[in-house]
């Protein structure tokens, strides 16, 4: 039966992500599916206009994507000095992906997840109780399992990268030798060196994650708790979260752009 | 909010989208991107030389105008010069001529006179002869005192 609808229950509905599984074996739907439907957004619009991109005069979409392009690229020019095919396209994803992702922090927090709770054959009264049994989290990078995704993905490169271009030897000397280089405190080194390389994924993936997912648990208490206030209020703090959004895409492109810069310094 | 198997979704969805953009968007966006930014300089440097250019051409053609002038100068100053010139020996020949009329004239009056004395030299001894026949009435021999006649003419 419907029970009444309390704040905490309607928080916590907003918080729970779709999923199926169980333990670590649990697949959280909604995040991988709008991750992966944004993910095409971005590739196909992209692919649409590289296809058919032209040298002459550009359309009015091939320029945006250009800008884009061109964005990333300079950033990427002015950071990373190697050479390396792979920087650039994945600073583009990594911005263009985390910034369609966290733009859905935009939509307002009830529509995606009544409608999908409607579509799943819940009654309007279900829903708007707050009893549905439909879960949906439609902000990818609220889910730690998308924003570690990412990180883990730029982690394994700079391993790769460090060992391809300095070797396992030069890569393990980074790690005992410095910053003190004596042989004493080579197990000081390491401890602090090993926590220093660990940190940089860890804190790409909580960075995002912390403030994507702050951002969206306020629209939500503003949405629970203040009635008919909550129009204002949230205009008010979607205009600055607004600036949060693609702030966050930027770090986290320009992190990983420094982070592969430095794996692929040889000191 | 655990780690859980979506992690290793969310990993693999994003090496795919990596591979997928530097395989088929990436390239293709940057080529055009640096392409026309190549066409642009290089249409940028052909103004700038065709500035060049044209700087130069004005820069002969006011060079030209000038040597023109000048020329142009000088031929005026030429042709004034000959023009006097010109002037000058017609006035010459003129004067020349005048002056060769002149004298002409000058001579031809001197033999007019001559001739004029001469004749009435030869009609003065002829009268002189009647005159002197007159006075004398008789016929005097004109060949007996022809040498007094002439000396008589010859003082006239």
């Amino acid at each position: 039966m419907a029970g009444e609808l309390t704040t905490q229950g309607y928080i916590k509905h907003h918080l729970t992500n779709a999923s199926v599984g169980e333990g670590f074996w649990t697949w959280h739907v909604d995040t991988l599916a709008w991750s992966i439907l944004l993910g095409l957004v971005f590739i196909i619009s992209f692919y649409a206009v590289a296809r058919k991109a032209t040298v002459g005069v550009p359309g009015k979409f091939q320029c945006f994507v250009e800008m884009i392009v061109e964005f990333v690229g300079n950033s990427v020019k002015d950071t990373f000095h190697g050479k390396n095919p792979l920087i650039a396209p994945l600073a583009l994803t990594i911005f263009v992906w985390v910034l369609l992702m966290n733009t859905m922090d935009i939509i307002p927090v009830d529509w995606l997840p009544s409608l999908a709770a409607l579509i799943g054959g819940e009654s309007w009264e279900t829903i708007s109780s707050g009893q549905s049994h439909i879960y949906m989290k439609v902000v990818p990078t609220t889910d730690l399992n998308m924003t570690a995704a990412l990180a883990l993905g730029v982690f394994i490169l700079m391993i790769f990268y460090s060992i391809k271009i300095k070797g396992v030897g030069g890569f393990l000397k980074e790690l005992y030798a410095h910053p003190f280089n004596t042989p004493w405190l080579y197990w000081f080194n390491f401890i602090l060196e090993v926590i220093a390389l660990i940190a940089k994924p860890m804190s790409l993936a909580l960075r995002l994650f912390g403030n994507l997912y702050a951002g969206e648990l306020i629209f939500i208490l503003i949405a629970g708790l203040m009635g008919v206030w909550q129009l204002p209020a949230h205009f008010i703090w979607a205009a600055f979260h607004l600036l949060v959004i693609p702030l966050q895409a930027f770090i986290f492109m320009m992190l990983t752009i420094v982070y592969l810069s430095l794996a692929h310094e040889d000191h | 909010m655990n780690l859980n198997a979506t992690l290793l979704g969310e990993t693999i969805a994003f090496i795919v989208f990596v591979w997928f953009t530097m395989k088929f968007v990436w390239p293709p966006l940057n080529g055009a991107i640096e392409e026309r930014q190549n066409k642009i300089a290089d249409g940028l440097a052909a103004g700038e030389r065709a500035e060049k250019d044209l700087e130069l051409a004005q820069e002969k053609a006011s060079e030209q105008l000038k040597e023109a002038k000048a020329q142009a100068a000088d031929i005026i100053e030429q042709a004034k010069k000959r023009a006097m010139q010109i002037v000058d020996e017609e006035t010459q020949k003129g004067h020349d001529e005048r002056e060769s009329i002149i004298s002409q004239g000058h001579a031809e009056v001197v033999a007019e006179r001559n001739r004029a004395k001469e004749d009435l030299r030869q009609q003065v001894s002829v009268l002189a002869i009647a005159g002197a026949e007159k006075i004398l009435e008789r016929q005097i021999d004109a060949a007996a005192h022809s040498d007094i006649l002439d000396k008589l003419v010859a003082e006239l």
